[in-house]
């Protein structure tokens, strides 16, 4: 691919905190005006990388090149045309909605006029219109984190880069989010998520790099990632005992994983799975397509043999 | 690595100003009770030293103990007010409240933060001195055209003591450790530094000791612009200065790129 096409670069990044490996030989890259994920559980690296994209983490190997620049050495010049919405929100909670974003805007050198002029349309898309005058600490905590937005695009920045932005936030908060997330990628937005939220992956990112203790363990679309790695249709078991129930169900399944109580069976046909299992009382079956959570269970090797 | 330290330094000349004017906002929220809280101390130092313990010393240097006194608690304000807002405002804005964070996610960088933290706790050791000076000249203890020179030597002491304390916050893992450098450095100081005993009255050995500390340099400078003297030594006192706020401005940042930006 062309550099000038890519937003973000990373070349065999490793980074070691101590004796503690956090990114292992990283290599991705993401195109301008596409939606990345970084998909893991936590202490999967998500948030280091983020911050080595920003120039606030120096990498031990490895290249790191973000919107043409070389970071962390002139981080400074790609964050210009870069927003944030870090993991924590860091908002001024003593100040107004309305100040902390005149106060952000001043951190790129722009006038009090440019970012009054600017104002009306950060407020209308972070849906915070009757919110220009409230403190920050009376918000709600989707609220908090739409300003958050509003204020990553007081910049007009090519590129988002988002650590978990909807942790912590309700169902309907969290969809508000999303939709508002489309928006900036329909007018043409650069975006890198992170998240250990398999839908939010699943509904936002055009790509995902799947990854565990710093390593990625899988790269691609995620309905591509669903169909390699899985292929058919799920059977989630709980209310027994899943080992137990390994052996009943083993013969007509694919292949199986225990997560925790539950146990899922990924087979082509599930009724003889269900059939099986007729005699078992107290049992509760979901049988759904399978998604990346799927994925994520397979590639990380937490599977039964089979 | 050749490249290694300017991401952290400056990256201009104007980009501190939007730090100043973050904690300028902030302060003009709560700007009566801060005035208050800084004045109150060196308001009860001045005059209760001053015309209590006047009375019994008399007169000091050539002049009354009061006057003395004015230039010391002129300095000192603006040494307390630079270092508590470092130590405590700077220390909240760069841990707890996560302001640097999201500062460093713009295009500042670590350097212009620390720049324009520097440059506002200096403005309210300006504040702190300057109101100081007033109820001293208002007294009768400063003659009012002077303070076009006291006051650049309150500002340079600003500097100086938020660019030491800069130093300690770096450093420190928590609020806990603030009090040694209070009470191992700050208070020895205000002793030591001739800002309420003359200099003179004391051990040859400690007044060479005095003379590498910062605020017997500001004290030395402040004093003769307020009683009305010829300053002695004023390039040799702004020099030191000058030195006390570059090397630890160097020293905090290179500290504390270590400590935010592993």
């Amino acid at each position: 691919m062309n550099m000038s096409t890519l937003a973000i670069n990373l070349a065999g990044v490793t980074k070691a905190f101590g004796d503690k490996i956090v990114v292992n030989e990283l290599s991705f890259s993401v195109a301008r005006g596409e939606c990345f994920g970084l998909l893991g559980p936590n202490g999967a690296g998500k948030s280091t990388i983020a911050r080595m994209l920003l120039g606030m983490v120096s990498p031990d190997l490895g290249e790191i090149t973000v919107l043409g620049q070389h970071v962390p050495a002139r981080a400074c010049l790609a964050r210009v045309r870069i927003g944030v919405v870090p993991q924590f929100d860091n908002l001024e909670l003593n100040f107004t909605v309305r100040e902390n974003l005149l106060v952000f805007g001043r951190y790129f050198n722009k006038s009090v006029r440019e970012i009054e002029a600017l104002m009306p349309s950060l407020l209308e898309f972070a849906r915070l219109e009757n919110k220009a005058g409230a403190r920050v600490a009376e918000l709600s905590g989707g609220m908090k984190r739409r300003l958050t937005l509003a204020r990553a695009l007081i910049n007009d920045p090519h590129l988002l880069i988002m650590d978990e932005p909807t942790t912590g936030l309700d169902p309907h908060a969290r969809h508000l989010i999303w939709e508002r997330l489309r928006v900036l990628l329909a007018r043409g937005k650069t975006i890198l998520l992170t998240t250990h939220f398999m839908e939010e992956a699943e509904r936002l990112c055009d790509r995902l790099c799947v990854l565990e203790q710093g390593r990625k363990i899988a790269e691609g679309k995620p309905q591509e990632l669903i169909d390699a790695h899985i292929g058919c249709d799920v059977v989630e078991i709980y209310g027994g005992n899943p080992h137990d129930l390994c052996t009943q169900v083993r013969p007509y399944v694919r292949h199986m994983e225990v997560s925790g109580e539950t146990l899922f069976c990924y087979a082509r046909d599930p009724e003889q799975v269900r059939a099986q299992l007729r005699g078992y009382a107290g049992l509760r079956l979901l049988q759904r397509p399978p998604n990346l959570e799927d994925v994520f269970l397979r590639v990380t090797g937490r599977e039964l043999e089979n | 690595m050749s490249e290694g330290y300017s991401p952290v330094m400056p990256a201009n000349a104007y980009n501190w100003i939007a730090v100043w004017h973050r904690n300028f906002l902030a302060w003009r929220k709560v700007a009566l009770a801060s005035v208050l809280g800084n004045l109150a101390d060196p308001m009860t130092n001045l005059f209760g030293l001053g015309f209590g313990l006047g009375i019994i010393v008399g007169r000091v240097d050539g002049t009354s103990y009061i006057a003395f006194l004015a230039a010391g608690m002129v300095a000192t304000s603006a040494m307390t007010a630079a270092t508590f807002e470092t130590l405590y405002a700077v220390f909240a804005r760069m841990d707890s409240q996560r302001t640097w964070d999201a500062i460093l996610s713009t295009q500042l960088t670590l350097g212009d933060i620390v720049l324009g933290e520097l440059v506002w706790a200096a403005s309210k050791a300006v504040l702190a001195g300057t109101a100081i000076w007033t109820v001293a000249a208002i007294l009768g203890y400063a003659e009012w055209p002077s303070i076009l020179y006291s006051m650049p030597a309150i500002a340079l002491t600003g500097v100086v003591f938020a660019s030491l304390a800069m130093v300690v916050i770096s450093l420190a893992p928590s609020y806990d450790y603030f009090v040694f450098y209070q009470t191992l450095v700050m208070t020895p100081m205000v002793f030591l530094c001739g800002a309420v005993v003359p200099l003179d009255q004391l051990p040859s050995t400690v007044q060479h000791v005095a003379s590498f500390l910062p605020l017997a340099h500001s004290v030395d400078l402040i004093r003769p612009t307020m009683l009305g003297r010829p300053a002695g030594s004023a390039g040799l006192h702004i020099s030191a200065l000058c030195v006390y706020a570059v090397l630890p401005f160097f020293l905090s940042t290179a500290i504390l790129r270590r400590r935010l930006m592993r």
